[in-house]
């Protein structure tokens, strides 16, 4: 069967017969840097289009519909049209950090997809302590946003700036402890561990009324990681004009926004991985025959269609709330979620241990 | 009420929102100081769309002046000709028709419902959901193709003239009203379900933008913004002009003062204006439409005053005459100045989240203001 697993399968075995071992490493690096290149330009060509489609049938609209067949090509013609556009630099900014900031922010969105898995066998660093490292790397893009609301020398992006920081290092702390409540059950940091072990079941339906609770809030705090509405108080376009990136132009302000869909592609894959089973298809316990019916479809449509489905979650949310205000939403962290998420953590902590789990 | 004036120190962080914000909607300048996230003043500075309509009034026959009024508070031109026309009226003794009567008052709350809406719209996206915007435009696209058919313009309509209005309705005038009350009435509920019951919405409304009934007094509020702080004001009841006095409807007042109250107040009055509409839809009288008027008016000589409740509160027409083809003076009392000058009382203390939902309850429209 012509897997993804077996195409990088191939390619390794005729790179390490053709070329020595190190130089073979070197190759497969390289072509594993132009795929994630690839698939960033993907990404942002197929969300962006997404969320303008999605936005536009839920606001009675068509949404874009000229450029290409149904306006597939739409993305194609703005970044065409933003790379055109000259870069400026305002007076009074601070040229170097201004200049670093989007590309801090986009090479973070890159590193953070390595150990995701894409299909059965497909994954460029299946680290040992893969779900850490991926906690450990996204909370770094604040640093870009706070350089990039710093160096602006506006005091949008200023304001912009504090918020995100204030917002993203709280959110984060509900957001790692429902990772680590999936931890316990698993027993393993590695994410291809995590995945085996939903084998007969994913840990959304084995884990009980807590695995539901802290998908839940994953959801809710990722939501606000990615700087999403109703979470959109970083940018704010009601009350900040556009927050942090007000002063980007052309290319620098297309790889915020490159960053921002890869954000979300990254955190909904993260949240398939750890509750829904990542690649794995839908297994239920001894149902040998269903399971069977389930492996004919190709593991990377499951991951796939799993995280789409979790992005058209966070688009939903997006075109349906009204954004919250800063204190109401340090509130909501602080006051419920964190609180909510640690009682979890012990709750699980429980079932793992008198293994309770199906 | 006089407060102590709140003051720059070292540290605060001075900032310009306008003439250019999305969140301003127009080109209303607020040098706004904050501490922190914290409003500490906000100060409205006014004057990028003045036209001088005042004075170019004074250089128009009183039939011509109309016209310039309806690009005051466009959301509004009815209401706006109607108060003029009233305040000519007034002067000239020029007995309007019933059918005319009916006709105005059918058209000024079909204004109101399109200029609430519209204000619906524009407030959730102000606290941050864009959808209910496009809701609110599918809904009042409808009344402007009525508007449309009868006046032959959705913005600027200079329909009402003096002595009447400027043609008869349209022969499916009645049709499409009704049906457009019967559309209406599901989607009201459906903005209920949308916005006002949601969560996010009424953490963000309620209890922010504390306006009390002597402050409203003092700061000379009207329409919607007033009513919002239990403050009975409504024209159509306090001074009924045209067949207001005749008809079955409720002046709605919130007491509680917050922007949840003032926000109630205009979705009820929605509701309000679609039962006024109800009434008279059926009823129009026969007859003329327009009075037998002189080619050439002449106001004469002295002080003329009419108001009518716009869907922004109290527009008051003032007209000194010498006796002349044009007015000696002309002074417009607009609801949006007063209610914008409560902005700073308003949102002192409260975050800059809450400033763009105070203005967006307020329902500032700029031309309004800067006239």
């Amino acid at each position: 069967m012509l897997s993804i697993e077996n195409i990088t399968h191939s390619i390794d075995v005729w790179l390490n017969r053709t070329f020595s071992p190190t130089v073979a490493v070197l190759l497969e690096s390289l072509i594993v840097g132009l795929c994630v290149i690839g698939l960033f330009a993907l990404l942002g060509l197929v969300l962006v289009l997404m969320e303008r489609k999605v936005s536009a049938y839920m606001q009675i609209r068509l949404g874009p519909n000229r450029v290409g067949p149904g306006g597939s090509l739409q993305t194609v013609a703005d970044t065409l049209k933003l790379a055109m556009k000259e870069g400026l630099t305002p007076d009074g900014a601070d040229k170097f950090l201004f200049n670093l900031a989007p590309f801090l922010v986009i090479v973070v969105a890159m590193m953070i997809l390595a150990p995701v898995a894409f299909a059965k066998g497909t994954q460029i660093w299946d680290i040992n302590i893969g779900v850490l490292y991926i906690t450990a790397i996204s909370s770094l893009s604040v640093i870009g946003i706070l350089m990039a609301g710093w160096a602006s020398n506006n005091k949008y992006s200023l304001l912009g700036a504090m918020r995100s920081g204030a917002q993203i290092v709280s959110y984060e702390l509900s957001a790692g402890i429902s990772v680590i409540s999936i931890v316990v059950l698993t027993g393993s940091l590695r994410i291809s561990d995590i995945i085996a072990s939903q084998q007969d079941g994913w840990w959304l339906f084995k884990g009980h009324v807590p695995a539901v609770i802290s998908f839940i809030i994953f959801i809710i705090a990722v939501t606000a990681e990615t700087n999403r509405a109703p979470f959109d108080l970083a940018e704010a376009e009601s009350e900040l004009t556009a927050g942090f990136h007000t002063e980007y132009s052309g290319m620098k302000f297309a790889l915020f926004f490159l960053a921002e869909y890869v954000n979300i592609f990254i955190v909904c894959a993260i949240a398939a991985t750890l509750y829904l089973g990542g690649w794995m298809p839908l297994h239920i316990g001894h149902w040998a025959g269903f399971n069977g019916v389930m492996d004919y479809i190709p593991s990377s449509l499951w991951f796939i269609g799993k995280t789409f489905f979790l992005i058209f979650m966070i688009m939903w949310f997006r075109w349906t709330f009204p954004r919250l205000r800063i204190d109401q939403l340090l509130n909501l962290e602080w006051k419920y979620l964190l609180p909510l998420s640690m009682v979890n953590l012990l709750l699980t902590a429980l079932i793992a241990i008198e293994r309770w789990h199906f | 009420m006089i407060e102590e004036v709140g003051t720059t120190e070292q540290g605060d962080l001075v900032i310009n929102v306008g003439p250019q914000h999305p969140s301003t909607h127009g080109v209303l300048h607020l040098v706004i100081t904050l501490n922190g996230e914290t409003i500490k003043k906000v100060e409205p500075h006014l004057g990028y769309i003045h036209r001088s309509i005042e004075k170019m009034c004074e250089s128009l026959s009183y039939r011509q002046f109309i016209y310039v009024t309806s690009r005051m508070d466009y959301l509004s031109s009815h209401i706006n000709n109607h108060g003029c026309a009233l305040c000519v009226e007034k002067g000239m003794q020029i007995e309007v028709p019933a059918r005319a009567k009916v006709i105005r008052v059918l058209m000024d709350e079909l204004t109101r419902l399109a200029s609430h809406q519209l204000w619906w719209g524009a407030m959730a996206m102000d606290v941050g959901a864009l959808t209910p915007f496009f809701h609110a435009f599918r809904e009042r696209e409808t009344i402007n193709d009525i508007m449309e058919e009868t006046c032959g313009a959705r913005l600027t309509m200079n329909y009402m003239v003096p002595g009447g209005v400027m043609a008869d309705i349209h022969p499916n005038f009645q049709k499409r009203v009704k049906e457009f009350l019967q559309f209406f009435r599901t989607k009201i509920d459906e903005y209920d379900e949308l916005v006002t019951g949601n969560i996010i919405f009424c953490s963000r409304m309620k209890g922010i933008g504390y306006l009390s009934p002597e402050s409203a007094v003092s700061y000379g509020c009207t329409g919607p913004t007033a009513r919002g702080s239990g403050i009975s004001c409504d024209i159509r009841k306090l001074y009924p002009y045209e067949v207001y006095g005749e008809l079955q409807f409720d002046e709605v007042t919130v007491a509680e003062g917050d922007c949840f109250a003032r926000y109630m107040v205009r979705m009820q009055e929605m509701r309000q204006s679609l039962s006024i509409i109800e009434q008279l839809i059926d009823n129009i009288p026969e007859g003329e439409f327009q009075a037998k008027t002189k080619a050439v008016l002449k106001l004469p000589k002295g002080e003329f005053y009419s108001r009518v409740e716009t869907a922004r509160g109290e527009f008051g027409v003032y007209i000194i005459s010498e006796g002349a083809t044009t007015p000696y003076r002309i002074k417009f009392r607009s609801p949006g100045f007063s209610n914008l000058s409560a902005l700073d009382h308003m949102a002192r203390g409260h975050k800059i989240g809450d400033l763009v939902a105070i203005m967006g309850t307020l329902d500032l429209v700029i031309p309004d203001i800067d006239r």
